[in-house]
C-alpha cells in the first residue's frame, strides 16, 4: 500500500516535472528567439531557418554609432525615456506617500466620502480622456516634448493610494499616539516615524512608477506627434518595426528591446516579492 | 433556500448558486445602483440647500463687520484680529475678479454658440489668399471649463470666509483665544495637516483627471472630427454621436455592435482562461516535493518583466506570414514548402491568435498572484483535513479552491476590466488588423478602446472616440462599483477561516 502511494506520487511528480518545463521553455522560447536575433549576422528579417549562420555585435553597435537622416536614434530616446521615469518617479512617490499617509493615519471632515470619490476616480483609465489631455497640454505648450509625459504620468499618481494606504494601515497607532504625547507634531510624525518604517511601500512605489514609462507607448505615441527626437524607447522601437523600417532596423529592433528589457526585469525581479505583497493584499481588503 | 442548506453546498454547487443569484439579481441590484446614484444626487441638492441657509441665517445673524464680508472678502476677519488671513482672502476676491472679467468673459460668452467666423477669407490686391480668422472652439470649450473649476474653488473659499467670520464672532463672544498667523501656519504642520498634504495632489488630479474628463464628455456632445480641424470651428450637436453610434448611422451602428461583442467575448475568455491555466500552473508550482520552484517561476515571470511592446511586436514578427513560426511549420514539414498560416491576417484565425497569445501574457500574472495566496491559506486546514482522512482531490475541492475564489474575486474583476480596456496585446499584434471595409475604421480584432484610439490618433474622429470613451466608462465603472458592493456583502456573509 505503502509502495504504491510512494509509487504513485513519484510518477505524478515526474509527470509534473516534465510539464512544467516544457510549458517554461515555451514561456522563454520567445524572449530567447529575441536576444538570438539581436546577435544575427544576416540583416534579411525574414530567414528560412531558424539559427543564425553568422554571430555578430554589430546590431549593438549600429543601434549607437548610426545616425540616420530619419531621425532614429536609440541613445537619444533612451535617455529621454530615462529622464521622464526620473522625474515620474519622483513625483509619483511623493504624491502616493502624501496621499495614502494622510487617507490612512489623519482624521478630518468628510474623509470617508473624499476616499470614495478618489477611488471611483482611479477606476478611470486615463487614456479615455487623450483627446482632452492632448489639447490641454498642447495650450500649455507640454506636447511635443517629455516634459508633458512627466506631467502626464504623475499627475494623477496619487490616486494610486490603496496599496500603501493598506500598508500604512498596518502600521500600529500606539506608534503614533506615543509620538503626539511625546510632543510631535504629525508632520513631524510623518517624517521621522512613518517614513522610515515604510521601506517595502516606498520600494514598491518608486519601481512601479519607474519602470511605467519605460512599457508605456499610449500617450508618447499621442503627445510626441512626429518630434522623433524627444521620442522614448516604446515609441521609438515601436517606429523602427513600421513598414518603411522594418527591412533596415528589425535586428538593431531586437538589439535596442534587450537593452530596455534587461534592466527593467532585472527590477522587476527584484520587486517582485513586494508586487506578490501588494496584489494580494489589495484584493484581500477589496 | 436558507443559511443553513446554503453552507451544506459543497464549493462548486456555492459557486454556481452565487453565479445564478447574480445574475437573477442583476436588474434588482442595477436598479438598486441607479437609485444610490439618485440619492446621492438628492443629498447633494440638499447639501446646496443647507448652504444657502447657513449663507442667509449668517447674513442676520452675524455683526456689521461679518455683513460687509458678504461683499468684501476677509474684511470681517481683518476686523477681528487676523490681518493676514483677512488680505489673503481680499486677495482672493480680486484676483477672481480680475481673472474672470480680464480673461474668462471673452470665452465664456462665447460658450453657447462655440465661437464664429471673425473675419472670411479674403484675397489681397495681388491675387493671395488669406485665410479666415475664426475663435477655436477648443479653446473656448478648454478655457470655459476652467473657468468653471476656479469659480467652485472660488464659491467654497466664498462661504469659507463667512464661516471664519461666524467662528471668530462666536470665539470673541466666548472671550476665546484668536489665533495668531504663525499658529495658524503652524497648524497647517499638524491640526490641519492633512490640507497641506492633500492641496498638491488634488490641484493635479482636477487640473490632468478631472478636467480632461468634463472636457471630453464636453466634446462628445459637439461635431468635432476631421471636417472641423483643430484650432478651427465646431458646433454643439446635442444627443446625434450618441445616436449615430446605436442606430442613426448604419455603419457607425454595425461597427459599435460588432465590437462590443467582440469585447465582451474577448474580456471573458482572456480572463477565465488566463485564470484556469494560471491556476493550474501554481498549483504545480507549489505541490509539495516539488523542487526547483524559484527557477520554474522565474521562468515565468521573466515574461512579465519584459515591457509588453517588445514581446508583443515580437510576437507579431513571430506571427507574421513569413516569421519565424511559419518557417519552423515548413522546415518540420507540417504545411508546404511555399504555404504559410495566416495568424493575423485571417479574420478568425487572428481573433485565436491574440486570445492564445494573451494566455502567454496573462498567465505568469495568475501565477504570481496566485502563488501568494496559495502560500498564505492556513496549514492547519490541510492538516485537520488530513487527520479527517481527507484525500488529495478532496483538500483541493474543499479547500484550495474556495479559497482561491474567495480571495481573488476582486482581483478576477480587476482582471475583466483591464482586458476590455487591453490596448497592448490588441495594438501591437494585430493592431486591431485585419482591416474590414465593412466597419467604420475598425478591424476584426479591434476592441472598443483601439477603435477609440485610431480614430484620436490617425482619424482624428475626436467626437466619435469621445462618445465610445464615455460609453466604456460607464459600463466599467457600473459593473465595477456593482461587483464591489457584492463582493463587500458577499464577504461579511460567508467570512472564510
Amino acid at each position: 500500500m505503502i509502495k504504491s502511494y510512494k509509487l504513485r506520487r513519484t510518477l505524478s511528480n515526474t509527470f509534473i516535472y516534465i510539464f512544467l518545463s516544457v510549458m517554461a521553455i515555451i514561456w522563454v522560447l520567445p524572449l530567447a528567439w529575441l536576444i538570438m536575433t539581436s546577435f544575427r549576422g544576416e540583416q534579411q528579417v525574414y530567414i528560412n531557418y531558424v539559427f543564425p549562420k553568422t554571430w555578430t555585435l554589430d546590431n549593438y553597435i549600429n543601434l549607437f554609432t548610426q545616425a540616420d537622416p530619419s531621425g532614429i536614434n536609440f541613445p537619444r530616446w533612451f535617455l529621454n525615456t530615462l529622464i521622464v521615469a526620473i522625474f515620474s518617479c519622483i513625483i509619483s512617490t511623493v504624491s502616493v506617500l502624501m496621499v495614502s499617509y494622510t487617507f490612512s493615519r489623519l482624521r478630518f471632515k468628510s474623509r470617508k466620502k473624499i476616499i470614495n470619490i478618489a477611488f471611483i476616480l482611479g477606476m478611470f483609465p486615463g487614456f479615455l480622456t487623450m483627446v482632452a489631455i492632448y489639447y490641454l497640454l498642447d495650450v500649455m505648450g507640454l506636447t511635443h516634448n517629455i516634459v508633458g509625459l512627466i506631467v502626464v504620468y504623475s499627475a494623477g499618481a496619487g490616486l494610486g493610494f490603496a496599496i500603501s494606504k493598506g500598508f500604512f494601515d498596518t502600521v500600529p497607532r500606539a506608534l503614533d499616539e506615543a509620538a503626539t504625547i511625546d510632543g510631535a507634531t504629525r508632520n513631524q510624525i510623518f517624517w521621522k516615524i512613518i517614513l522610515p518604517m515604510s521601506k517595502p511601500i516606498i520600494v514598491y512605489t518608486v519601481l512601479t512608477s519607474f519602470t511605467g514609462p519605460w512599457a508605456d507607448f499610449i500617450f508618447p505615441r499621442l503627445l510626441l506627434g512626429d518630434s522623433v527626437d524627444q521620442y522614448t524607447v516604446a515609441v521609438g522601437l515601436w517606429k523602427m518595426l513600421d513598414r518603411n523600417n522594418l527591412e533596415t532596423y528589425f535586428l538593431q529592433f531586437c538589439a535596442g528591446s534587450v537593452l530596455v528589457a534587461v534592466p527593467i526585469t532585472a527590477l522587476f525581479l527584484k520587486m517582485q516579492k513586494y508586487y506578490v505583497e501588494g496584489v494580494t493584499g489589495g484584493a484581500v481588503k477589496g | 433556500m436558507n443559511f443553513i442548506d446554503y453552507v451544506q453546498l459543497n464549493p462548486f454547487q456555492k459557486f454556481f448558486y452565487n453565479l445564478k443569484e447574480f445574475i437573477v439579481n442583476l436588474p434588482k441590484n442595477l436598479v438598486r445602483f441607479f437609485k444610490f446614484i439618485a440619492l446621492k444626487i438628492v443629498a447633494f441638492f440638499i447639501g446646496v440647500g443647507k448652504a444657502f441657509k447657513f449663507y442667509g441665517v449668517s447674513f442676520v445673524k452675524g455683526d456689521w463687520s461679518t455683513k460687509i464680508s458678504y461683499l468684501i472678502m476677509g474684511f470681517g476677519i481683518m476686523v477681528k484680529g487676523q490681518i493676514v488671513k483677512g488680505l489673503v482672502f481680499l486677495a482672493v476676491e480680486v484676483a477672481y475678479f480680475a481673472y474672470l472679467f480680464g480673461f474668462a468673459w471673452q470665452y465664456i460668452s462665447k460658450i453657447t454658440y462655440l465661437g464664429e467666423v471673425v473675419s472670411p477669407a479674403w484675397y489681397d490686391d495681388w491675387g493671395q489668399k488669406h485665410n479666415a480668422v475664426t475663435d477655436d472652439s477648443m479653446l473656448i470649450m478648454l478655457y470655459s471649463v476652467m473657468a468653471l473649476f476656479v469659480t467652485v474653488l472660488f464659491l467654497f473659499l466664498y462661504i469659507t470666509n463667512i464661516k471664519v467670520n461666524r467662528a471668530l464672532e462666536e470665539r470673541r463672544a466666548n472671550g476665546e483665544h484668536i489665533n495668531s498667523i504663525k499658529e495658524d501656519i503652524s497648524s497647517l504642520l499638524d491640526g490641519r495637516y492633512h490640507i497641506t498634504l492633500l492641496s498638491l495632489p488634488t490641484v493635479l488630479i482636477c487640473t490632468f483627471t478631472v478636467m480632461p474628463m468634463i472636457f471630453m464628455i464636453l466634446i462628445a456632445f459637439t461635431n468635432f472630427d476631421t471636417h472641423h480641424p483643430m484650432g478651427g470651428l465646431f458646433d454643439w450637436v446635442g444627443f446625434q454621436n450618441f445616436a449615430d453610434v446605436f442606430w442613426d448611422n448604419p455603419k457607425k451602428a454595425y461597427t459599435f455592435q460588432n465590437l462590443v461583442i467582440w469585447t465582451l467575448c474577448w474580456a471573458v475568455i482572456a480572463t477565465v482562461s488566463c485564470y484556469i491555466v494560471g491556476v493550474i500552473f501554481a498549483l504545480m508550482i507549489n505541490k509539495k516535493g516539488i523542487k526547483g520552484r524559484s527557477i520554474f517561476r522565474t521562468m515565468f515571470v521573466m515574461t512579465v518583466a519584459v515591457p509588453q511592446f517588445v514581446t508583443l511586436l515580437l510576437m507579431s514578427q513571430m506571427l507574421s506570414d513569413g516569421g519565424v513560426v511559419n518557417v519552423i511549420l515548413r522546415e518540420l514539414g507540417w504545411i508546404a514548402q511555399d504555404a504559410q498560416i495566416k495568424f493575423l491576417t485571417d479574420p478568425w484565425l487572428a481573433k485565436i491568435t491574440v486570445l492564445v497569445v494573451n494566455l502567454w501574457i496573462g498567465v505568469p500574472f495568475t501565477i504570481l498572484s496566485a502563488s501568494g495566496i496559495l502560500m498564505n491559506i492556513p496549514e492547519e486546514l490541510y492538516e485537520s483535513a488530513r487527520i479527517d482522512g481527507a484525500g488529495p482531490v478532496v483538500t483541493f475541492v474543499k479547500i484550495t479552491m474556495p479559497y482561491m475564489l474567495f480571495v481573488m474575486t476582486p482581483a478576477l474583476i480587476q482582471q475583466f476590466i483591464g482586458n476590455i480596456n487591453n490596448f497592448n496585446v490588441i495594438y501591437f499584434l494585430t493592431a486591431g488588423g485585419p482591416d474590414n471595409p465593412e466597419m467604420y475604421n475598425a478591424g476584426d480584432t479591434d476592441l472598443l478602446v483601439t477603435w477609440l484610439y485610431k480614430l484620436t490618433v490617425d482619424k482624428a474622429d475626436y467626437s466619435l472616440a469621445a462618445t465610445i470613451g464615455i460609453l466604456v466608462f460607464i459600463f466599467c465603472a457600473t459593473l465595477s462599483l456593482i461587483t464591489f458592493n457584492m463582493t463587500k456583502s458577499a464577504k461579511n456573509e460567508e467570512e472564510f477561516s
